[in-house]
């Protein structure tokens, strides 16, 4: 005879410790649970409205400088430190987390113009209005000790913008030429200049860490590389660039914030059409920086709004603002890619959350997965009219708002004048063209 | 003093024992004139021509005659060398070339960046380190030697190039490692493991098998292994002739061996045993012809079948009678609305009264139901097999055509329906400048502080989207003039929404109903609905709806416009030909050809605002969208973790961690190849030129 034992391993039902949860036997019988689509609507109905309840960008406002924030840059190795360098020579270093500036140095007479960091993290260069670079030590000079530069060189020009090198000890320069330094010259190993212009910006590839980019004050961008003995080509847009940024992860993408209010993103590849538009700024865009991880971007405005962009897409994600926040000269992501850095006129460096809605700090397990569900399910649901509305809602001063609606009845009205000059004339004779391609004027080589 | 002079004349010998006999050169200067007796500056300014060099080489002998014809043509021809270009040319050129190569080199970046771009997820930072003890040569890599002895062994050791710092690898193991890059060596050891884990999945399987006891398992087993091998010797009989006659051969030797044991001639001990119980047991019986049909198959002589055979068994196994596949006609014959299908009388319903029918259904319903039964099956046969029908069915159909048209006409309409859906929804696609839509912000001056005032955003804008939908209702209502709007077709909340409803089906008891008992159930039917006439209800209310839904012949005739007027005149036929305005009609009602459902083709306005208005961007049809939203990704449907796989995020990054931009070694293997390759030739150009110095 066969006798049949009920047995239960009581590893299935016993708890490790006490304080563990209790397990629950859970039954997946899709029709003891209903109405899933309508639920998990509700769910991300309430998700997306929680997101925007939560959405408190602002951490902290740092103050110190006595004239307008002309540039900022992040410490190469530490998270917690930034350098930022004002419209009246002074540079001063800031403990993030404190809150609180560590040291103040007078490093120029006149504006500091840019500020790099070595990639080790011992040292920072500055350049500024009175034709100098000089070079700190990163460590503050003990008590008493004046502060001095390591390494102070005086050019023939003045220097309007400075990026080191990925890895080697050289830096570059732009002035009225774009200049190659070795740490160890006082003067360049190499420059390019191509026709007479002055350069307001120049970045070395990060990836490509010897290819160099910089905006000309001709309306054009430039490529370089450092092993050739030309310039490589240059593209000439409607109306100047101000500052550039290339994409830390996708070596041939980099972005370019002009003055004609949009962000051109450009494949070096191809430059006669950029690869996206990105408009939605309101007045000349003046910083743009990347993400650490490649995937969106922040601009900085004369409009006193930072705006979050997707790499790919035409729109902003996110715009940032506040009261007292005037025009924004530069801007910077972090390299924990969690926060966002600005500077402004009104003598105020601010640090946003790069996502608002995000609870800053460490996350127990469940937390996180809630989190990753309503991210999901928001998205799911993005294109539901309600979903979207609300995810999509901002609240924007009254000033911006107005300019924006003028600049979309202009260019409205700008779309109708072309359609009727094409209506009118001769078919073929007045091509069509899209906004890509509207704004480049032309790719030198 | 004589000391010295002995060093120094001791020296001089040295000097001359080193050099005993070197020969001593002729110095030779270049000059026109070339005396035996002095050197002379003479005719150092004039310059050389190439008409002083060809006349000594037409002198000398060894000069092969094709330089010499070379230099002949030279001196003959009169053309000058073209100028150089202009600088702004060559730069051009140059930064061409730059150009090009740069982009190329840039170029080798594509597949890591789209290969990124596709990743479901990203962990930044990219190239993390094991966090795991490091070893012990690592740790003290920054470790110098200083005493002489120490020098002297790494001395020793570099000139063996033995490692110093990192005694684990020497560098030629080290170029070895980097010939493979990082992803390969993932990949490769990705397969490797799973080489492993087969092979250890199919031992520990093969010993399960071997273990097990029971003889009707390995009986089974052995039976399938036939089977199988019948299979293959079937393939190879087509394919490798020579392996399969080996195969014969090896059959042959076991027909022989059967033929030469009593193995399965029921004359064991097992079988005798048996034999005594076959009389009363079944089983043993069995077991018995088993063993029996055993033999005879092991006996038989192997013939390779031809293919007409093959056809011929095929054709036995269609012919199986069709009642073995009929499924089990399961209805109350009694109450007319528990039928699933519709019987073909019905599309002519509408002319009928509801009493009629029903009379004339009671008298031959039973027969019909049978009959519509197996038209049904015959259908679905037809159906699953899209065979032409056989000349017995050919006959039954002209009876059934009627029925069988209706239903292709239904499934026909369901199809175009859909394929409508698709259409349309693929125009909605087209419409340019949408996608930039979706992505602005609305950006208003309310500022939001509450889920309240959230709810109050909603309301703010919902009288717009309210406004929408009524407006083709009234059109409906009025029912003039333009085929609503289509163009912008509704996700029907109902398949949005909801999960399907599912139809169903309990199995009724096939019953056996007296004839009595059915005329009881009938009267008790009909006395239940005698004051309420469903069917007709339905019918009116439906005509009514379709009556609605019709275009109207609009009349904008003007009596007396251009002409007499008064009581008892007609507006001329020109007039009325001319303004009477007929609009063109809707597109067909869904429920057009569902005699017995009506279809509310209206929008819902309280839900309507909840609905998604066109088909969002990436999804081809309706029917992928509506997939997409249908699939629950939360932990109340799904198991641990399908939902932590459902909703891991796109990109993650570690806490407090910096995220270095990419590095070129980690990522593209080729370019150490090409860095070694330009050093190597830097050192070889470097040698080359040393050696011409030297020379």
């Amino acid at each position: 005879m066969k006798v049949k034992v009920l047995c239960r391993n009581p590893d299935d039902y016993v708890r490790e410790t006490t304080r563990d949860i209790q397990r629950v036997p859970r039954n997946y019988d899709p029709t003891l649970h209903p109405f899933e689509v309508p639920r998990e609507y509700t769910r991300a109905l309430n998700a997306t409205k929680l997101e925007r309840v939560f959405a408190k960008p602002f951490v902290a406002s740092l103050d110190g400088h006595r004239d307008g924030i002309s540039c900022i840059t992040k410490h190469a190795k530490s998270l917690s430190t930034i350098i930022s360098g004002a419209c009246d020579g002074e540079v001063k270093v800031w403990n993030l987390p404190r809150q609180e500036c560590l040291r103040t140095v007078q490093a120029h007479e006149g504006f500091v113009r840019g500020i790099c960091s070595r990639f080790c993290g011992t040292s920072f260069f500055t350049v500024g209005d009175d034709k100098t670079i000089k070079q700190w030590n990163w460590e503050a000079p003990g008590y008493g000790v004046r502060e001095e530069p390591i390494n102070t060189i005086l050019g023939k020009a003045v220097f309007t913008g400075i990026d080191h090198h990925q890895r080697e000890g050289t830096f570059v320069t732009c002035g009225q030429t774009v200049d190659i330094w070795d740490e160890q010259r006082s003067s360049p190993i190499r420059s390019f200049s191509w026709g007479v212009d002055s350069f307001s910006c120049v970045r070395y590839n990060p990836v490509e860490t010897e290819l160099l980019a910089s905006c000309a004050s001709d309306r054009s961008v430039v490529l370089y590389d450092t092993r050739e003995s030309a310039p490589l080509r240059k593209v000439i847009m409607q109306l100047r660039s101000n500052t550039l940024c290339w994409n830390p992860m996708e070596a041939y993408y980099f972005t370019c914030a002009n003055e004609d209010y949009n962000l051109y993103t450009y494949d070096i590849r191809h430059l006669d059409v950029p690869v996206t538009v990105h408009m939605d700024h309101v007045s000349a865009v003046l910083d743009v920086d990347y993400s650490p991880t490649g995937r969106e971007f922040v601009s900085a405005s004369f409009d006193k709004t930072i705006r979050i962009f997707p790499k790919d897409k035409g729109h902003s994600r996110e715009v940032y603002h506040t009261k007292r926040m005037q025009h924004v000269i530069c801007v910077r992501w972090s390299a924990d890619n969690k926060y966002v850095l600005s500077g402004s006129d009104e003598m105020n460096i601010r640090l946003w959350k790069a996502n608002a809605s995000e609870k800053l700090g460490l996350l127990s397990a469940r937390e996180k997965a809630a989190t990753h569900y309503n991210k999901k399910l928001i998205e799911k649901f993005q294109h539901h009219p309600q979903v979207r509305r609300i995810a999509r809602h901002r609240h924007l001063p009254g000033d911006i708002l107005k300019q924006k609606r003028e600049l979309r009845e202009m260019r409205e009205a700008r779309r109708r004048k072309e359609q009727n000059v094409r209506k009118h004339s001769k078919p073929g004779s007045v091509p069509l063209l899209t906004e890509k391609e509207k704004h480049v004027v032309a790719v030198v080589e | 003093m004589q000391n010295e002079n002995l060093v120094q004349i001791s020296f001089f010998n040295q000097l001359m024992l080193v050099h005993p006999r070197k020969k001593q050169n002729e110095r030779s200067e270049a000059s026109v004139q070339v005396s035996e007796y002095f050197v002379n500056a003479e005719g150092t300014g004039d310059k050389v021509n190439l008409s002083d060099l060809l006349g000594t080489v037409e002198k000398t002998s060894g000069a092969s005659n094709k330089t010499k014809k070379q230099l002949r043509n030279l001196q003959s021809s009169k053309e000058t060398l073209e100028l150089p270009l202009n600088k702004q040319q060559t730069e051009k050129i140059q930064r061409g070339i730059a150009y090009e190569k740069t982009t190329a080199e840039v170029s080798c970046w594509k597949n890591i960046i789209l290969q990124n771009q596709k990743a479901e997820q990203m962990v930044f930072p990219l190239n993390q380190e094991s966090s795991g003890p490091k070893r012990v040569e690592q740790v003290v890599a920054g470790w110098k030697v200083q005493t002489p002895l120490e020098q002297e062994i790494f001395r020793l050791l570099h000139g063996s190039r033995q490692p110093v710092n990192d005694p684990v690898l020497t560098p030629v193991e080290e170029q070895s490692l980097k010939a493979m890059s990082l992803e390969e060596a993932k990949i490769r050891r990705a397969e490797l493991q799973k080489a492993r884990a087969l092979q250890s999945y199919y031992e520990a399987k093969a010993k399960r098998e071997k273990k097990i006891k029971s003889k009707k398992y390995h009986k089974v087993q052995n039976k399938a292994k036939r089977k199988d091998f019948l299979k293959q010797f079937d393939e190879m009989v087509k394919t490798n002739p020579e392996g399969a006659l080996e195969e014969l051969k090896k059959m042959e030797l076991s027909r022989m061996e059967e033929r030469m044991s009593l193995k399965h001639q029921n004359s064991g001990k097992w079988a005798k045993s048996k034999a005594i119980m076959a009389k009363y047991d079944d089983s043993a019986r069995k077991a018995m012809q088993e063993q029996l049909q055993m033999n005879k198959d092991l006996t038989q002589k192997m013939v390779v079948p031809s293919d007409d055979e093959h056809e011929s068994i095929e054709e036995g196994l269609e012919t199986v009678p069709d009642f073995v596949n009929d499924p089990e006609t399961v209805i109350d014959p009694v109450n007319p609305w528990m039928r699933g299908q519709l019987t073909h009388e019905e599309p002519e319903v509408s002319c009928v009264t509801a009493e009629e029918v029903q009379t004339a259904e009671e008298e031959n319903e039973e027969e019909e139901i049978i009959g519509e039964f197996e038209r049904k099956r015959k259908l679905r046969q037809a159906d699953e097999e899209d065979l032409i029908p056989t000349e017995e069915e050919q006959e039954e159909e002209d009876e059934e055509e009627d029925v069988s048209e209706f239903n292709t006409l239904f499934r026909l309409m369901r199809s175009e329906k859909t394929r409508e859906g698709s259409n349309q929804t693929r125009g909605g696609l087209n419409t340019a400048g949408e996608e930039d839509e979706e992505g602005l912000l609305s950006e208003g001056q309310i500022r939001v502080r509450s889920i309240e005032d959230l709810e109050v955003l909603d309301e703010v804008v919902e009288p717009r989207a309210i406004e929408e939908p009524s407006a083709p209702q009234t059109a409906a209502a009025e029912a003039t003039s333009e085929p609503p709007h289509k163009k912008k077709r509704e996700i029907n909340l109902k398949e949005v929404l909801t999960k399907e409803a599912k139809a169903v089906r309990l199995p009724f008891l096939p019953t056996v109903v007296d004839e009595e008992e059915r005329d009881e159930q009938i009267s008790i039917i009909k006395e239940a609905f005698a004051g309420d006439d469903v069917i007709s209800d339905f019918i009116k209310d439906k005509s009514r709806q379709e009556a609605a839904g019709r275009p109207a012949v609009v009349d904008l005739t003007l009596p007396g416009w251009g002409e007499w007027g008064g009581v008892g005149l007609k507006p001329p036929r020109w007039k009325r030909k001319r303004f009477r305005i007929k609009t063109a009609p809707p597109p067909p009602r869904q429920d057009q050809k569902l005699p017995d459902v009506i279809i509310s083709e209206k929008r819902t306005a309280s839900v309507a605002s909840h609905q998604v208005s066109q088909l969002p961007f990436p999804f081809q049809n309706t029917a992928q969208f509506e997939s997409s939203i249908r699939t629950p990704i939360g932990s109340t449907w799904n198991t641990q973790t399908v939902v932590k796989n459902m909703t891991k995020p796109k990109v993650v990054t570690k806490l407090g961690a910096i995220i270095e931009p990419m590095v070129k070694e980690d990522f593209i293997k080729s370019y150490y190849t090409l860095v070694t390759l330009k050093k190597y030739c830097y050192i070889s150009c470097l040698c080359s030129w040393y050696c011409g110095v030297a020379c």
